[in-house]
């Protein structure tokens, strides 16, 4: 038996390897989303909200994660890029009768449709929201919030006005006041539009049968299959990967759509 | 009592492994259901041969489900359709009267067509001439038992020894990945106390040799393990995942000098 040392990444399991990993940190990151986003659901014209946009946009450490996140998507694609290329082409003549659903799962075989769906879902969604807060025109919005009584008037206009300068919180006279961009309202009027949502649960519908699979699958391809964890594993996959972040991130569309009606 | 079924065949014929092969309509009449599916084709071929034709080529040997030579694809499933049986296992009250069958070699690069249905499955030998053994100074025969196995790890050590090396995994899977063979051979070693000594090797050795064959990767499907014959386990493919990386990882940096 001769043991060569080629590097790890070289081999089918190391590349399925880059899969798996990336897979479960952006897993990881669909957490953090959907519990920052739930603050979309509160009654407070977008206080909570574009406060938090503010910091994840701008605290250091997050931005240095947020950019691992992007190259992780980046990754993850091109990997399985490469990955499903190579399995096209381990089988060049196909079958004339192929058994498919007898033998496995439908979202099994099609990862890579799924993976699709969301890619496409990705670069709207960013457009959406990412860019326009970024270099984007959005709405404007100023929070004077009483600090002894927490009444909280608030100055909101659809453009930035000539003199803003960027994000400002500071107190005055008792009176808590904030400068933002009004990504809420950004939120808002987006959902307005019902294709938008469409295309949203489409694609949140997508993820969800991606990662029914993919979540169990990644912790398969890392070789974990404890006895007594793995049950575990898959419940996680499936009720909270697979049912109720789509499902949680679903609602948010529906919900600023059908509070515009 | 036995039936007779009268079938209509779409075979796959090619004569050999460069030709371009096509399916071929052949009729099956008057086949008792209680004969094997390779007893079937033994009919069909008598015929053929009787009226100067060229007989189907297929693989087989044992025809008891122990050999793994059988293979085809049966209606899409290799095998066919019965779970848990090889093709020679395979028996016509399976199929019902009338009905077509089409009949497909295993599909992969690793595995060339050599002729009408049969496919060439040395990349699996190759793969297992990596690896798949252990090295032992032979001497006296040692006495049964002198090295204790606890019996749960014996027992799994054995399911994974029952790799037939059919092939139907890699026919099965949509990536033509031979990762369920392998993850058996690789398990039935990495389980027991005389595989220890070349372990971390052996996973190694043998991924690469798979992957130089030209089989796909996996994707989790789970469509080996339906149609394995013997019941081989996607837990032997997690196993393999952990000997690989942590070979590849940890182990193998282990030895410094
Ligand atoms: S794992 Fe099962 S299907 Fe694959 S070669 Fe072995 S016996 Fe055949
Ligand atoms: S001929 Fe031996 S297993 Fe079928």
């Amino acid at each position: 038996m001769s043991s060569k040392s080629k590097p790890v990444l070289t081999s089918s399991l190391g590349k399925k390897l880059i899969m798996s990993l990336t897979g479960l940190f952006l897993c990881s990151f669909l957490v953090v989303h959907l519990i920052g986003n739930l603050q979309l659901f509160k009654d407070d014209a977008g206080y909570a909200f574009n406060n938090y946009a503010y910091f994840m946009t701008h605290f250091t450490p997050i931005k240095v994660v947020s950019y691992l996140l992007y190259a992780s998507i980046v990754i993850h694609a091109v990997y399985a890029l490469i990955l499903t290329r190579q399995n096209k082409a381990a089988r060049p003549v196909g079958y004339y009768k192929s058994s498919g659903n007898e033998n496995s799962k439908w979202n099994s075989r099609n990862m890579g449709i799924l993976g699709t769906v969301i890619l496409v879902f990705l670069v709207t969604h960013m457009q959406h929201f990412w860019w326009q807060y970024k270099f984007g025109t959005t709405p404007y919005v100023e929070y004077q919030t009483e600090l002894a009584t927490g009444n909280r008037q608030i100055i909101a206009s659809d453009d930035l006005p000539s003199d803003y300068t960027g994000y400002k919180i500071y107190v005055n006279n008792g009176v808590e006041i904030v400068q933002s961009k009004d990504l809420y309202k950004q939120v808002a009027y987006i959902f307005q539009n019902p294709f938008i949502v469409l295309l949203y649960i489409v694609a949140m519908a997508a993820l969800a049968f991606h990662l029914i699979h993919g979540f169990q699958s990644a912790f398969q391809t890392l070789g974990f299959n404890h006895r007594r964890y793995i049950g575990l594993v898959r419940g996680i996959g499936i009720w909270v990967f697979g049912i109720i972040i789509p499902i949680a991130f679903a609602t948010m569309p529906l919900y600023f759509y059908f509070k515009s009606l | 009592m036995s039936k007779e079924l009268n079938l209509t065949l779409k075979v796959w014929r090619q004569r050999n492994n460069k030709a371009k092969g096509q399916f071929v309509t052949i009729q099956a009449n008057n086949i008792a259901d209680d004969m094997s599916f390779l007893e079937m084709l033994d009919v069909v071929n008598e015929d053929l041969t009787r009226k100067g034709e060229d007989p189907i080529y297929f693989d087989h040997d044992c025809r008891e489900g122990i050999c793994g030579m059988c293979s085809l694809v049966i209606n899409g499933r290799p095998h066919g359709p019965k779970e848990g049986t090889t093709t020679c296992q395979l028996h016509m009250r399976s199929f019902h009267d009338g009905q077509t069958i089409v009949i497909e070699p295993w599909r992969a690069a690793a595995f060339p067509v050599l002729k009408d249905l049969a496919v060439d499955r040395t990349a699996f030998d190759r793969i297992q001439q990596a690896g798949g053994y252990v090295n032992v100074n032979t001497g006296g025969v040692p006495d049964a038992n002198t090295i204790p196995i606890p019996k749960r790890i014996a027992d799994e050590a054995f399911e994974s020894a029952t790799c037939i090396g059919c092939g139907a995994c890699v026919a099965a899977c949509k990536n033509a990945s031979a990762m369920l063979f392998v993850s058996a051979k690789v398990s039935q070693f990495a389980l027991l106390p005389q595989g220890q000594t070349e372990r971390y090797e052996r996973a190694q050795a043998m991924v690469d040799q798979m992957d130089k064959e030209g089989f796909g990767s996996c994707t989790n499907t789970g469509a080996c393990e339906a149609e394995c014959p013997v019941g081989i386990k996607l837990t032997n493919i997690a196993r393999l995942n952990r000997e690989y990386l942590n070979a590849k990882i940890f182990r193998q940096e282990d030895v410094h000098s």
